[in-house]
């Protein structure tokens, strides 16, 4: 097929045309890496090489120099540099040290578990001191606990509360700017509402935490100032930019004709708009919608200035929560290179990837079918 | 034989069948061209004589403009097309792999239905083939915009405003402006795919005396839907049908005593 | 004859529906203007009596929490550096992909599809996650990896600096500038490129010499609405590259950075005294969404123009 080009007359020309071909593999190239390297840095993890036990097998002193390198590394919890260097005597002073805090350690029946085991990461699990089963994350402590459903309902929390706020408003936005408004209206209010997405979210999560708390706790009187509610109203903020346009897009990219129908036929602006022109549109505004939805499940600033960051698992709205995002952004500043902190963090971090990699398909999938529907008919 | 009221025909000698005496420039022999599946050119012959015009009518849809395209292998640019057959200028199948398609068309160029100059200045515009075949010299380019633009009747009315953006002209002016930039690099053909369908009648007329005047130096292939303007300027008519080349032969003929009764009908306006 | 009947078009009854309807939604389209207006409001009341000359030009001392003697000059040049450090970046792979897109990748193969569908994604993942892949790929393997080779295993560039931090927020980015540039490169007529083939212009000349000229304003505005993008980020430089506290501009590409926006969150969270912090936190959120704001409007500035124009070019 095709016609066969004289290449031979036009080297540079092929060449840079190779080139330009190579360069655009880039973005294939980066999703590939972000998703290999991030999950690269959880595989210990996922493979159970890791243990987190709080009392762990005590290596004798005088055995420093059998022990392989790396395992004494992550033995004495030290980064690559820190072990790369301290000199071998105080390594020796830290085995011993070790060996006494092996003889005082925590009596703690759960002082062997290692916490990293997936029934601790999702499963409820009555630790000392608690007089029930619970879901606990709290890394720093004698006992790691590294369970991470009150994160995963935090996330879930803020997000359900951004859709409900955001999603009607962008929807009358944008059924109002595609539909009713005349057009020398729609011109300003389009690219304004759009003029919010340009706004950064560490300034929303800002208003939200100095401005917002303050008035919506007065209005509504509950008792913790940072909760969900709050971050998902602003949440809200940040994702209505997102539903609107695309929303606003697809509603306009019905063909004119039907609403011309319906007008003929009597309908007033508002029933061909809601009886003709959205119901075309469903699959954009769902596509949307799902956008949405993955943009405020990572949004990472916004949380973490507005949520209160208490990593306690409750549905209640109103209580302070703690997201998947903003544990990574707050916690990972003070892990150890390679401990198990750290590999959870990453491991979450590789989790919150694949949900928003497949709600980003669905989307995209949703709005070809209704690119390829709209265009099969115009 | 039924009344055919042309407004003006070229007064030439009796041209029937081969140029007398003229070796043909472009043979066009067994061409026929796929959309995918969809038989575009069925098996097109013909014969192409140097300096003179010849159109290609037919009605929307008979394949005119795809043959025409063939001739500086435009149609490449689609995918999914294929040929069979060969075309033939100075005697080399343009389609074999040792073409490069960049100096074919330097040798035939083209000029549009729609007229599409650059967004540059009217001098840039005409300087543009000649700077991508390696003229820099600023005073050979100057000489040689100057000369594109006397040829192309435009001269007077932009050689004050060389430097003004071409999309200022008028259409008209703006057609005879791509004729200027495609004459500029001196190609032996020049192909017109309907230049003067989208003008008034004034620019039209100007567009037909110009490229009568072209005939002189140039070998022209002309597509038009309209037929007094093919009878008026072209030496040999091509008439084209659903693919198929119905008949070929000098204009004079082809209007007043065509040999197919699906020509006659078409000349005279039975369908189209 | 009798007369004909009168058809009374005047409307009988009140639509209470559309009327709602409309209201319904009109008020939901003022109510997000509303919400913008309050935020911008409240941070240039709060913000612009904290701004001066002083404030923006100097380096703070220790105490980034003083009002007398703070300043945000080190944040604006660290988030100012990193932005164009990553336009030197993004802006030829983004535009490069672009044309390959529009210019030379076959419409219906399976390669093209991938390729789209990549720049889809990378536009949706978490920015987190991008500061994620900044520290697992270019800090502890391309770093790693260069020391290594470079400075054997001495610590140089395996560590949070200007360059990588630079780096992730081109990844970022990239479909912002791709997005941009293919609506330039469609915008611009076809017939424009077949002219100039048919005078016997390479493809690539054509491109160069035709298609990408006009394209300008349209990547012009892409790599803006990147800039500003990348310049309000805070979560993909928090392990790339951020510090909390420098006494001097950063001078090298290994170096740390301060940020604008890594400020408002500190300024923020870890303020000893939150009343006496807020007229500096206003005034850095200030200085922040001139820089953002400031961009974002001449990009929708460019575009509309080039709109405009294109509209009768046509």
């Amino acid at each position: 097929m095709g016609i066969q080009r004289g290449h031979q007359a036009h080297p540079v020309e092929w060449l840079a045309e190779k080139g330009i071909f190579l360069i655009s593999l880039t973005a294939i190239l980066m999703v590939f890496l972000i998703f290999a390297f991030v999950t690269r840095e959880a595989v210990p993890l996922l493979l159970g090489q890791m243990n987190s036990a709080a009392r762990q097998a005590v290596i004798p002193a005088a055995d420093m120099d059998k022990t392989p390198p790396e395992q004494l590394r992550a033995y004495l919890g030290l980064t690559s540099d820190q072990f790369a260097a301290m000199d071998h005597d105080t390594k020796q002073l830290l085995m011993e040290a070790k060996v006494d805090a092996g003889k005082e350690a925590s009596d703690d029946k759960d002082a062997a578990v290692n916490t990293t085991g997936w029934r601790y990461l999702f499963e409820p699990y009555q630790w000392t001191g608690y007089d029930r089963p619970a879901y606990i994350w709290q890394p720093v402590s004698t006992i790691k606990k590294y369970n991470l459903v009150p994160l995963i309902v935090g996330s879930i929390k803020a997000t359900l509360v951004a859709l409900l706020f955001a999603v009607p408003l962008s929807l009358g936005a944008a059924i109002y700017v595609s539909q009713l408004a005349r057009p020398r209206v729609k011109e300003v209010i389009k690219p304004t509402i759009e003029l919010l997405s340009g706004i950064p979210s560490v300034v929303v999560g800002f208003f939200a935490l100095i401005v917002m708390a303050t008035v919506l706790q007065r209005l509504l009187g509950y008792e913790s100032r940072l909760n969900a509610f709050v971050a998902g109203i602003a949440l809200g903020f940040a994702i209505i930019p997102v539903v609107f346009s695309i929303a606003e897009d697809s509603l306009t990219s019905v063909p004119r004709s039907y609403t011309q129908a319906a007008l003929a036929l009597g309908a007033s602006r508002w029933q061909a708009a809601w009886q003709v022109v959205l119901p075309a549109a469903i699959p954009g505004v769902f596509a949307a919608v799902v956008l949405g939805f993955g943009r405020a499940m990572g949004e990472t600033m916004i949380v973490l200035l507005a949520s209160g960051n208490a990593s306690i698992l409750s549905w209640n709205l109103l209580d302070s929560a703690r997201t998947i995002t903003a544990t990574i952004a707050a916690e990972m500043g003070e892990v150890v290179e390679g401990g198990a902190h750290y590999r959870i963090l990453f491991l979450i971090g590789a989790m919150l990837f694949v949900v928003t990699f497949f709600s980003n398909m669905l989307a995209a999938l949703v709005m070809d079918r209704l690119k390829k529907r709209l265009e099969g008919k115009t | 034989m039924p009344d055919i009221s042309l407004p003006k025909i070229v007064p030439t000698e009796q041209k029937t069948g081969e140029p007398a005496g003229r070796q043909p420039l472009i043979t066009v022999d067994q061409l026929s061209l796929y959309y995918g599946a969809s038989k575009a050119l069925k098996n097109i012959s013909l014969s192409l004589g140097e300096r003179v015009v010849t159109a290609f009518i037919g009605p929307s849809g008979c394949g005119k403009s795809t043959l025409l395209r063939c001739l500086n292998r435009m149609n490449d640019l689609i995918d999914n097309v294929r040929i069979e057959g060969a075309v033939k200028i100075g005697g080399h199948d343009i389609y074999s792999p040792e073409v490069d398609v960049i100096e074919l068309r330097k040798r035939v160029g083209m000029v549009f239905q729609k007229s599409n100059p650059f967004p540059k200045s009217i001098f840039e515009n005409v300087a543009y083939g000649l700077r991508l075949h390696g003229v820099k010299n600023k005073s050979t380019l100057e000489t040689a915009v100057e000369e594109s633009l006397r040829n192309a009747a435009l001269w007077d009315e932009v050689k004050d405003r060389l430097h003004a953006s071409a999309l200022g002209l008028s259409g008209g002016q703006q057609q005879r402006l791509c004729i200027a930039r495609a004459i500029a690099i001196k190609p032996e053909i020049i192909l017109m795919d309907e230049p003067a369908s989208a003008l008034d009648p004034i620019a039209t007329a100007r567009v037909e005396e110009l490229i009568l005047e072209l005939k002189k130096d140039f070998t022209i292939v002309i597509v038009t839907h309209n037929m007094q303007q093919a009878a008026r300027i072209s030496d040999y008519t091509a008439f084209f049908y659903i693919g198929e080349l119905v008949e070929f032969d000098g204009t004079t003929k082809i209007f007043t005593n065509p040999a197919r009764k699906q020509t006659e009908d078409y000349v005279t306006g039975r369908f189209g | 004859m009798s007369a004909p009947a009168t058809i009374d078009f005047r409307s009988k009854v009140f639509r209470y529906g559309s009327f709602f309807f409309t209201g319904l939604t009109g008020a939901a389209t003022y109510l997000i203007l509303a919400i913008l207006a309050v935020i911008l409001v409240n941070v240039v009341l709060h913000g612009w009596p904290g701004l001066s000359w002083r404030f923006v030009s100097t380096i703070p001392k220790k105490d980034i929490f003083d009002p007398a003697t703070t300043g945000i000059l080190p944040m604006i040049v660290g988030t100012s550096i990193r932005v164009i450090l990553m336009t030197n970046f993004v802006v030829p792979v983004g535009v490069i992909t672009a044309v390959y897109l529009t210019e030379y990748a076959p419409n219906t193969s399976w390669l093209t599809q991938i390729i789209r569908a990549a720049v889809n994604n990378l536009a949706g993942v978490p920015s987190v996650v991008f500061g994620l892949f900044g520290l697992g790929f270019f800090i502890n393997f391309v770093g790693k990896n260069l020391d290594w080779v470079l400075h054997n295993g001495q610590k140089a560039w395996g560590q949070p600096s200007l360059i990588w931090a630079s780096l992730t927020l081109a990844v970022m980015t990239l479909p912002v500038v791709i997005v941009a540039t293919e609506e330039a490169l469609k915008a611009v007529p076809p017939g424009l490129r077949e002219a100039s083939l048919a005078l016997g212009a390479t493809k690539l000349e054509t491109i160069l010499k035709i298609v990408l000229p006009q394209a300008l304003p349209g990547i012009l505005t892409g790599g803006i609405l990147a800039v500003s993008r990348a310049a309000g980020e805070v979560a993909p430089i928090l392990f790339t590259g951020v510090a909390y506290y420098m006494s001097s501009l950063p001078t090298h590409l290994t170096d740390q950075f301060m940020d604008l926006g890594y400020h408002v969150f500190v300024l923020s969270t870890q303020s000893p005294n939150i009343d006496r912090t807020q007229p500096i936190l206003y005034a850095t959120v200030l200085v922040l969404l001139i820089l953002t704001f400031a961009l974002n409007i001449v990009a929708i500035l460019i575009r509309s123009n080039m709109r405009r124009k294109m509209r009768s070019l046509h």
